[in-house]
């Protein structure tokens, strides 16, 4: 076990590598500097400029130093936003974005699993119709359309949750924001339980545990579930990613203070360096969760356990 | 012989007689749901196509004295105008041309390179299947929407860069699809019998491993369209896609949930087109995945 999680954790490195390497040199060919609007001032001042941002030296120096950097943590300073590094920039938006994805990727999971075995234990009847019909709506909707429907319908209309804000962490100015995040991902998993609950269903090991006089509940519970759970755990790797994703709307939507609203920020105002900083951010977090359901998966299958 | 066994022979030689594709066709037009979104998909797609001709106002026409009003019929703005004054039926259905084009030649792309880039995966096995899949594994580990917003940001907010950068991050699953389906089967004996008759590697990959993997690539096409649409009205959403004064879903949604408070119908037009659409290609792909393989029903 501890063999094969090690040999994950190596062939991750590559990949971030990778990441990094395409990343940096594709920001390197962008057409014009990052202090284009500056470009009235002195050449003197210019040339201050490049040079407290390394822009001036070599590129392979600067590519090894934002490599140096990343190893300790580093992003870089932030090219728009003065004082701040990107480092402290991502710090003080995590607090924020971790809660949201962190509920959301709960409920997703609680809600999806328990609507996709109650659809399949009572497979074509009203109950699994209507649940189907609310997986497609969520996996056919994105969450920028869902998003301000909710807000219009609960939030404008009904008045009864916030627009949108933080409100220092308040949880009603939580609800909307996990809500639409959360989703399209228990759509999914809905889906996905379903189908691998009505297939496991008609196994033969269901028959047997059926057969020896098991209650259907104890069925269900103690050998069923384990079976059909084992697409879902492979699907969280994918949904952990589309979350994240997701949360760089939804914080937009809501004037979240997190780190995927300082990614579109940065985005739009070309801001090099939070932008590759946030998106290396994520990578690294995405391939380490990975890494983590890949390992569950092989706790939960003996027949990856053996391989 | 009776006409009773005249008639199940007759019966039988018509089944014999239909190929694979006139069944799978003959169970979709069974799928209510998949004919109705068909027929949806090919309005929305007449009225992206004749939309200059649809409504009296051009799609960039700012009137000045009519800033964000609902559904007028006298001045025929239906949907209303946007917060510039620009009538809202014409620039939604620019809005369809923008992102029907887009998730179409998108997808072409993807289906481009996602079946040749698994199909001779597949095909070669071995050492270069290893190679090609594990590249395939480290793309498809990237945070992809993040990549495609930090090529917007670099190299401007260009259409076609737009649907260039969407395939080229879309042909993964495409590739890993057609690869499984060539492996199943490239043993297969009508494969031996080309390479018997002397038919090049091009040749059977191109003549006979393709048209076999047709039907999973079909059904993935379809849920990929939408797949393509959502992430080009995301990034347009977020102000890094399509730029004023052409306009596409997403921007539109974007603008309408700004204004939502006082102006909903900017909102809600825009987003039921999309939503709409978006139902349309995923019942369609459900429809044509039933259709053609009988045995996932």
């Amino acid at each position: 076990m501890w063999h094969y999680a090690f040999k994950r954790l190596l062939s991750a490195i590559p990949t971030m590598f990778v990441i990094v390497t395409l990343a940096f040199f594709m920001m390197r060919l962008a057409p014009g500097g990052p202090f284009d609007k500056e470009r009235a001032l002195p050449p003197e001042i210019e040339q201050n400029i490049l040079a407290a941002y390394d822009l001036d030296k070599p590129l392979w120096y600067q590519y090894l130093k934002y490599l140096g950097g990343l190893l300790q943590g580093d992003f870089g300073p932030s090219y728009r936003i003065r004082d701040f590094s990107v480092s402290e920039l991502i710090a003080q938006g995590f607090p924020a974005s971790l809660q949201l994805g962190a509920t959301a990727m709960i409920i997703a999971v609680a809600v999806g699993v328990s609507l996709g075995t109650v659809a399949a234990l009572r497979q074509n009847s009203k109950v699994d119709y209507a649940v189907m019909t609310v997986a497609m709506t969520g996996i056919a909707l994105p969450n920028f359309v869902i998003a301000p429907l909710l807000t219009l319908v609960f939030g404008v209309y009904l008045s009864w949750l916030p627009v949108a804000g933080w409100g220092e962490g308040a949880i009603a100015n939580k609800i909307l924001p996990v809500i639409a995040l959360a989703l399209p991902q228990v759509a999914y998993i809905a889906r996905m339980t379903r189908g691998s609950m009505v297939e496991v269903l008609n196994a033969n090991y269901i028959r047997t545990a059926r057969a020896k006089g098991l209650s259907e509940r104890l069925v269900v519970v103690r050998h069923a579930i384990k079976g059909a759970l084992l697409p879902v755990v492979s699907y969280l790797g994918p949904a952990t990613a589309a979350i994240i994703t997701g949360s760089v709307v939804v914080e937009t939507i809501f004037s979240i203070p997190g780190i995927g609203r300082y990614f579109v920020l940065g985005a739009l105002n070309r801001d090099y360096t939070l932008v590759l900083g946030v998106m290396v951010f994520y990578a690294v977090l995405i391939i380490l969760l990975n890494l983590a359901v890949d390992l569950i998966y092989g706790l939960l299958d003996p027949k990856v356990r053996q391989h | 012989m009776s006409t009773v066994t005249r008639d199940a022979l007759a019966g039988m030689a018509e089944v014999k007689g239909r190929s694979l594709w006139q069944d799978a066709w003959r169970r979709l037009l069974h799928n209510k749901a998949a004919v109705v979104s068909m027929v949806i998909l090919a309005v929305m797609a007449l009225l992206a196509l004749f939309a200059p001709w649809l409504s009296p106002h051009p799609y960039d026409e700012v009137y000045w004295e009519r800033i964000a009003i609902g559904p007028d019929f006298a001045n025929a703005h239906w949907f209303g105008t946007d917060g510039n004054g620009r009538d809202l039926f014409v620039r939604t259905l620019y809005g369809a041309r923008v992102s029907l084009m887009v998730g179409v030649l998108a997808t072409g792309v993807s289906l481009i390179i996602g079946v040749a880039w698994g199909a001779c995966a597949g095909f070669f096995g071995g050492r270069i299947d290893n190679v090609m899949m594990r590249i395939v594994d480290i793309l498809y580990s990237l945070p992809f929407m993040f990549f495609v917003i930090l090529l917007m940001v670099i190299f401007g907010r260009n259409i076609f860069l737009i649907f260039i950068a969407l395939g080229a991050v879309e042909w993964l699953t495409m590739a890993r699809i057609v690869r499984g389906q060539t492996l199943s089967i490239k043993r297969r004996e009508f494969i031996e019998a080309a390479h018997a008759c002397g038919v090049s590697t091009a040749g059977i990959i191109v003549g006979h491993i393709v048209p076999n993997v047709l039907g999973p690539v079909i059904v993935y096409v379809t849920l990929t369209i939408p797949q393509v649409i959502i992430t080009e009205s995301f990034i347009s959403f977020l102000g890094l896609g399509v730029q004023e004064p052409l306009t596409s879903w997403g921007v539109l949604i974007s603008e309408g949930a700004r204004q939502m408070e006082t102006a909903p119908w900017m909102l809600i037009f825009p987003a039921s087109f999309l939503a709409i659409t978006l139902f349309a290609f995923n019942f369609i792909g459900d429809g044509l995945r039933d259709a053609l393989d009988p045995k996932e029903r």
